[in-house]
């Protein structure tokens, strides 16, 4: 290295420049900030959905819709049960908003009152076929090999059978025994099938991260590592996919109820009703209209509600 | 740019710039408001130069470059300054505009060779497409000839048969071999490489840098290179440019940079290099004493009973053999991953296994760790087998004594559990201590990685890379451990943060007389931590020897191949002692002129 090459003029614009210290101030390497507040990722999730206009208009809805089903009495003191042919098909009023059906029903009031039947089926639906379908996804996605290879064979199966078409088969078989919770047993146990196959897929990406392994190697047995590590950071979409399948749910009960094999026609519900309006279109269409306004309400609340919370808990996927 | 402009600037000194960046201001719009991602930069490339933007993770120098030609992502603007191309002010220029400049003028070379070329097309398709894209006009032959031209160029052999094939049936030096290929497709008069070698082996990076070298320099085309690697960018550009958080601090001819820096950060990050010479001695004497000191500690440990031997672990002929799926359903072709490798770790030393990908390294690691199982070989923890060791509360026993740290900051700490939770896990897993005791542990845990205790109520997401490696060494630290294998674990960091965390481990190893096995690709790392080492080659063993041996007198040409393509390793830094290698450097680069020009008599022709 010649002295002459080290001290050769550099081009204009390229001289040796050294910025004032006083402008570039020097922090620590890998300095810790500790002003900011400590936040875990669902108090992160939490803060991001209060700023999502879909979660705040879908909460708002859904709270309003569970209101009612607490305290129906509220709204109405009309008994959706009490009707007499006398006052078939009256047009709304004082005493009955929404008017009268064929049989001589407040309509206002079966609306309000099927608003309970329908959200309870959705809500245990959704617990019952989330608690099948995550226990058989996260067995078959953790230990893998040929018991993944027989569950999800198992599970294809159960995903080939339309949901409609196997709870109508099988609901048909208990028909006489007035209950809702035969409705909800029927669609758990076809409807699981998702809730496994989003868990599975969860459960595969997280039992590889190094994480885990860390956690292997500090002694952790299997069992409790699915627990601990594995289980909870699959989570998110199994709350996301759960939430979407509530309103799914609340769909498959009211076309249940409207086919005649769902709810006993002692239970007020919306798909009973639409059944019931729908032979009366042509001269009262407004009877069809109101419940299944209720039921496309409710199921759009909780379709972006899921939304939401999908956007919130893996803001990656968000759409732009 | 003309051929008189060239003949100009051979003579002359006082070429017009080619780029002219001043006071430029770029501004990101975020949730959390705007964030000034560069503030007041200003650098001038000259024809033919090449020009170096080196900065850690997040110092600006990638978007500075991208503001160039225009490819912020969406939420980034230039906000103040201006950028002049060939004498144009091309700021605030419509897209169309800027679009005809792009390829045909100033060429870019992607960071990530895995993810820019698009998998479906044939590579000699999408090289075909960017000719056309920049108006190479010519029927469906020429222009594929053109291309098998340029894919020779770039240095791919056998061009033709490559053109025809998908991107998947190229490796990593060769996608970038293809990406350059692109980028010089129009023949642009710069061509920017956004840390073009980054994601490759050292060994594959000097090829392609010094490639690209020659090719840059016989088109006369000037090159702006962003780099993290101080010492590559000194080797490979006339003219650096030193970025810190969005500004830039220092700039001048490289090796003038190098050898009398006056910022504060640039000392600093010189410093803190692994791959140039300042630190090899005092590094290498730290650790002797360090080792020295850890030895004395293990020997009091152990009460300095006749039976206890040097060696922690030994590892004797171990292999592992993979079955991969073969060609025919229910049939299986062996891979032998790891091949008869035998190694000692002394109590309180460390040994590094070096090795490119896809030496076998890590599956090493893994086994020594009994997270994976060997095919044949043996490995003996404090003198017993451990694949003898059967039942769950003896390979309890083994993992307390033996911890890992893993490579990747980001995946190695669950995302739901705070600090606090994350490093008690270990005691309450072993069921060691009360609630109180554990609390007050993980606290002292804390402080051995130098961390405040406020960080104990935090999560993962909140950290930086460097903290939440900390974090990783708190974990493994909690059971007192013995062994600790450390996998890539510094790799992914930046330089300041990668000898920090380098000297808490050599400061640990001191403090607790810990033994370290240490895997990396990187041998410059190597020399600052390790005592022994091991050179690794598609699963076997090449070279191995005290660390001092292995790099003083390499015997195996594979290892003189690694030691010679550590970026900058020959640059002599001012003040420092620095270490002759034997000659085997001499064909390194050392003495470019600096703030000149390549010769130019090659470029007549481009």
């Amino acid at each position: 290295m010649s002295p002459e090459r080290r001290t050769a003029a550099p081009h204009p614009g390229q001289e040796h420049y050294t910025a004032p210290l006083s402008e570039t101030p020097l922090k620590d390497v890998d300095a810790f900030d500790d002003t900011s507040t400590p936040r875990s990722m669902w108090r992160q999730a939490a803060h991001s959905l209060l700023r999502d206009p879909v979660f705040i208009v879908s909460a708002i809805l859904i709270a309003f819709i569970l209101f009612v089903v607490a305290f129906p009495g509220v709204f109405t003191s009309q008994d959706p049960t009490a009707g007499s042919l006398a006052n078939a098909n009256q047009d709304p009023s004082g005493e009955h908003p929404f008017g009268t059906s064929r049989q001589g029903y407040d309509i206002f009031s079966r609306v309000i009152h099927g608003t309970r039947t329908s959200v309870i089926v959705g809500f245990f639906t959704m617990i019952g076929s989330t608690l099948i379908g995550a226990a058989i996804g996260a067995l078959a996605g953790y230990v893998g090999g040929w018991v993944d290879e027989i569950v999800s064979r198992v599970v294809d199966v159960f995903f080939a059978i339309p949901l409609i078409l196997g709870a109508i088969v099988i609901g048909a078989r208990f028909q006489g025994i007035d209950s809702i919770w035969v409705v909800i047993l029927v669609l758990s146990v076809f409807g699981w099938t998702n809730i496994a196959r989003i868990t599975r897929g969860a459960v595969i990406g997280v039992k590889s991260q190094e994480f885990v392994m860390a956690s292997t190697a500090l002694g952790a047995g299997r069992f409790s590592n699915l627990m601990r590590h594995v289980l909870p950071n699959a989570l998110a979409p199994i709350i996301v996919t759960a939430t979407v399948n509530l309103g799914v749910f609340i769909v498959a009960e009211a076309t249940l109820s409207f086919l005649g094999v769902g709810l006993p026609p002692t239970v007020v519900s919306w798909g009973g009703d639409i059944s019931t309006a729908r032979t009366s279109l042509t001269t009262h269409p407004m009877q069809l209209m109101y419940p299944s306004i209720g039921l496309a309400v409710t199921v759009l609340s909780f379709i972006m509600l899921g939304d939401a919370v999908r956007d919130a808990l893996d803001p990656k996927a968000k759409k732009r | 740019m003309s051929r008189e402009d060239e003949k100009q600037m051979s003579t002359t000194t006082t070429t017009a710039p080619l780029l002219e960046i001043s006071d430029l201001d770029i501004t990101f719009s975020t949730s959390s408001g705007d964030v000034n991602a560069v503030r007041g930069a200003s650098l001038t490339v000259y024809p033919g130069q090449t020009v170096a933007i080196v900065g850690e993770s997040g110092s600006g120098k990638s978007t500075t470059a991208m503001s160039i030609a225009h490819l912020l992502p969406k939420n980034g603007r230039i906000t103040g300054g201006t950028v002049r191309f060939q004498g144009e002010d091309i700021t605030h220029q419509r897209e169309r505009q800027i679009m005809a400049l792009r390829g045909s003028e100033i060429g870019l070379v992607p960071q990530d060779p895995m993810s820019n070329l698009n998998p479906l097309w044939k590579v000699g398709y999408q090289i075909d497409e960017a000719l056309r894209a920049n108006g190479v006009k010519g029927s469906k032959q020429e222009i594929r000839q053109r291309t098998v031209q340029l894919l020779e160029e770039a240095g791919l052999p056998d061009a033709e048969r490559r053109a025809r094939q998908y991107p998947h049936e190229f490796s990593g030096g060769m996608r970038q071999r293809a990406l350059i290929a692109m980028g010089l497709a129009a023949r642009p008069s710069l061509l920017i490489a956004d840390e073009p070698t980054s994601a490759l082996d050292v060994t594959v990076q000097q090829q392609i840098l010094d490639h690209l070298d020659t090719l840059t320099g016989d088109l006369g085309v000037a090159v702006l290179l962003i780099t993290h690697d101080l010492g590559l960018a000194a080797e490979r550009a006339q003219h650096l440019v030193v970025m810190y958080k969005g500004q830039i601090v220092e700039s001048g001819p490289a090796l003038e940079i190098l050898q009398k820096p006056q910022h504060p950060y640039t000392k600093r990050l010189i410093a803190a290099a692994p791959s140039l010479a300042s630190r090899r001695l005092s590094s290498i004497h730290q650790r002797e004493e360090v080792a020295e000191q850890a030895q004395e500690h293990a020997a009091e440990d152990t009460d300095g009973s006749p039976a206890v031997s040097e060696n922690i672990i030994e590892v004797r002929n171990l292999s592992k053999v993979f079955q991969l799926r073969g060609a025919s359903p229910f049939s299986t072709t062996p891979f032998t991953a790891v091949d008869d490798v035998s190694f000692d770790l002394k109590r309180g030393t460390t040994t590094a296994i070096v090795g490119e990908s896809g030496s076998g390294k890590s599956t090493v690691a893994q086994m020594v760790l009994k997270l994976l199982e060997p095919t044949s070989g043996e490995i003996r923890f404090d003198g017993r087998d451990i694949a003898s060791i059967k039942s769950a509360k003896d390979i309890l026993g083994l993992r307390r004594r033996m911890q890992p740290i893993f490579q990747n900051p980001y995946g190695t700490l669950d995302p739901m559990y705070s600090i606090f939770t994350t490093i008690e896990e270990p005691l309450r897993i072993h069921g060691i201590g009360s609630k109180k005791s554990r609390d007050q542990k993980v606290r002292e845990l804390l402080d051995h990685v130098r961390l405040p205790a406020a960080m104990l109520r935090r999560y993962p997401n909140e950290l930086s890379g460097g903290q939440r490696q900390r974090i990783a060494i708190a974990r493994a630290l909690a059971l007192d451990p013995e062994v600790v294998v450390c996998d890539e674990a510094v790799s992914a960091l930046d330089v300041l943060v990668q000898a920090q965390v380098l000297e808490l481990l050599n400061d640990l190893q001191a403090e607790l007389g810990l033994s370290y096995i240490f895997i990396t690709h990187d041998l410059a790392v190597v020399r600052q931590i390790a005592d022994a080492t091991l050179v690794m080659e598609k699963g076997r063993v090449v070279e191995q020897g005290t660390t001092d041996e292995v790099f003083h007198s390499p015997q195996q040409e594979y290892t003189q191949r690694l030691l010679g393509a550590i970026p900058g390793g020959s640059i002599p830094l001012a003040g420092s002692e620095t270490i002759s290698e034997d000659g085997s450097q001499e064909a390194a680069p050392v003495g470019r002129p600096t703030g000149s020009h390549r010769a130019p008599a090659h470029r007549a022709d481009g």
